[in-house]
């Protein structure tokens, strides 16, 4: 039986590094993730676990000692949010190069500048060319199972990476929800007993980590790696089916919402998900209009084909980012699926919105005006631009 | 009674009104309803507006926004009352309820002609009075239960109880006070 209970997302983390109860934990604090480690500093003080926790001066240090833990055989997390992790920048890259197992626990918040604490996805946008698995959640009980699922993606032969488990700073750190968790025993067994293949600290097999690579070796790691992440996909589907086994969530690499027969589909990722399902639900009751939504869980490895054939029978999209990448034209999710749509040659009209930046608001009414605009679109086929914004106060703005 | 109900907190920076807001989402919890208790985060210090909310209901929430059109306001300190539209997109028929020494209807004078129902509950003398010092929050607290009626008072007592002789596991004394506080709030509510 699952226990019914009320956590903060930063708690459910917690409280699930808690039932996992890995070996190091490197942590530097920052907001929103702080509490993180701090919930877990208490429970090694208590007694709890016996999980070695490391002091670090910064946040580069915080991943190098992830990495040095990891390489030596040890099951190694940290957690961190927006600057924190900037700071760990060159770090990502060693530790998925590397092909090293370590979890982290990301709370999206906004990069400088201005600085700003709340939540948008900069900080694991920027990081999504650095090799890492990324999961998102919409909401406590998704980040929770999210991070449960991460060990035995990570850990899994085919994979062997990092992974990043994603929720949206405050919105679900610090809002407290009902939550279903799992019992210690079955979470234990779920996850299971970490079994490093190869590690420094075996000396039965001398090995080196981190070695300089010429130039004759460089470019076949980096295939190595998109292999990995190609494998990755399977170990995704196949721990999300153990993980329905045990509590009857279900998950993939993204979850459709009343998409069955949805002419006008939103596409976004985190916790405006559930806002949206909202308006979904409204827009329904009320007008019948068949709107639907599509939410990735997933967004390395990037799951194309899946999201071009569930967009397939729709009129338009509107596809949602929480992050700039300054190209001018769209954000990340909105070129990823417009480049998906293409290569499916899709004829879906698309719309890309920049939203919720540095933590602004989004409302139900939002996503409204949102799909009442994808009725324009179906019904004129014209898209005015490249992208859109919703939430912004200047009007001018708007225009491309 | 509609199925979500949306209280919006508003306080300062120390005054326990986001503690109010997650407490009062855990004692709805134990009573078996869905929750959500969470702030809204400006720049943190002392003494700065602060705004907490609740949803509560008996299914299960997937909004992640904040509340603008709240059924309940609580106005932990009444200073704000001149910078602060509290009552913006508040149900007329829901109500107001600010932490006051002045009656109902002299605060209604500064609620930019706020329609709905107006409650006052001194909460700092209420909080003097059973603890010796100022604690707005959990009068504040009860009175919010008590107008909004998210639960029965006897139920509301009962859970708050057991919270206190968790919380204050070490320091048990502080117990009957806190229980008076909310008696107190609650009957000055109702």
């Amino acid at each position: 039986m699952a226990i019914r209970e009320r956590l903060s997302g930063n708690e459910a983390v917690a409280y699930a590094i808690k039932q996992v109860n890995p070996d190091v934990m490197p942590a530097f604090p920052i907001t929103p993730s702080t509490e993180i480690p701090q919930y877990v500093a208490n429970y090694i003080a208590n007694g709890e676990i016996d999980t070695e926790f490391i002091h670090v001066e910064s946040e580069h240090s915080a991943m190098s000692a992830t990495i040095g833990a990891s390489a030596a055989g040890a099951r190694a997390i940290t957690a961190t949010s927006s600057c924190g992790m900037a700071l760990m920048w060159e770090e990502l890259y060693v530790a998925a190069s590397n092909r090293l197992p370590i979890v982290l626990a990301l709370v999206n918040r906004a990069l400088s500048g201005p600085i700003n604490i709340n939540a948008d996805h900069s900080d694991s946008m920027g990081a999504r060319d650095s090799g890492w698995i990324q999961i998102y959640a919409e909401s406590n009980q998704e980040v929770y199972d999210n991070f449960i699922q991460a060990f035995p993606i990570a850990e899994d032969k085919r994979v062997h990476l990092p992974v990043m488990v994603c929720q949206d700073g405050f919105i679900t750190s610090h809002g407290v929800e009902n939550i279903l968790l799992v019992e210690d025993d079955r979470v234990k067994s779920f996850v299971g007993e970490y079994e490093p293949e190869h590690y420094l600290l075996n000396p039965e097999e001398k090995m080196a980590v981190g070695p300089y690579a010429v130039s004759n070796y460089y470019m076949e790691t980096k295939r190595a790696q998109r292999q990995a992440m190609i494998q990755a996909r399977a170990v995704i589907l196949e721990t999300a089916a153990r993980f329905e086994e045990m509590t009857g969530r279900k998950y993939g690499f993204f979850e459709e919402y009343q998409m069955e027969d949805a002419e006008y589909a939103v596409v976004i990722i985190g916790s405006a998900a559930g806002t949206c399902k909202a308006a979904i639900n409204e827009i329904r009751n009320t007008t019948g209009k068949k709107v639907g939504l599509i939410k990735i869980r997933v967004f390395r490895p990037f799951p194309e084909e899946e999201i071009a054939r569930a967009l397939s029978g729709v009129k338009a999209a509107a596809i949602m980012d929480r992050s700039e990448m300054f190209s001018a034209t769209s954000g990340p999710l909105g070129a990823e699926v417009r480049a998906a749509l293409y290569q499916a040659r899709s004829e879906v009209e698309v719309v890309n919105y920049f939203y919720g930046l540095g933590g602004r608001d989004i409302t139900v009414s939002d996503f409204k005006v949102v799909y009442e605009n994808l009725e324009t679109i179906a019904r004129t086929h014209v898209v005015t631009g490249m992208y859109e914004y919703i939430g912004l106060r200047s009007e001018q703005s708007e225009e491309v | 009674m509609k199925d979500t109900i949306e209280i919006r907190w508003h306080g300062r920076g120390g005054q326990g009104a986001k503690t109010a807001a997650l407490l009062l989402a855990d004692v709805a919890f134990k009573t078996g309803k869905y929750v959500q208790g969470f702030p809204e985060y400006g720049p943190e210090r002392m003494g700065a507006p602060i705004t907490a909310y609740n949803r509560i209901s008996s299914n299960p929430i997937t909004v992640h926004s904040n509340i603008y059109e709240p059924d309940y306001v609580v106005v932990v300190d009444e200073s704000l009352l001149e910078s602060i539209d509290v009552t913006k997109g508040l149900n007329p028929k829901g109500a107001v309820i600010v932490n006051s020494t002045h009656s109902r209807e002299e605060i209604a004078d500064k609620l930019h002609g706020y329609e709905g129902a107006v409650y006052t509950v001194d909460a700092k003398a209420i909080s003097i009075k059973a603890l010796g010092k100022n604690y707005p929050n959990s009068p504040m607290l009860a009175a919010t239960v008590a107008v909004s009626k998210v639960m029965e008072k006897e139920e509301f007592l009962k859970e708050m109880k057991a919270s206190f002789h968790h919380k204050f596991a070490k320091k048990p004394e502080v117990i009957d006070g806190n229980m008076m506080a909310l008696e107190l709030a609650f009957a000055q509510a109702e």
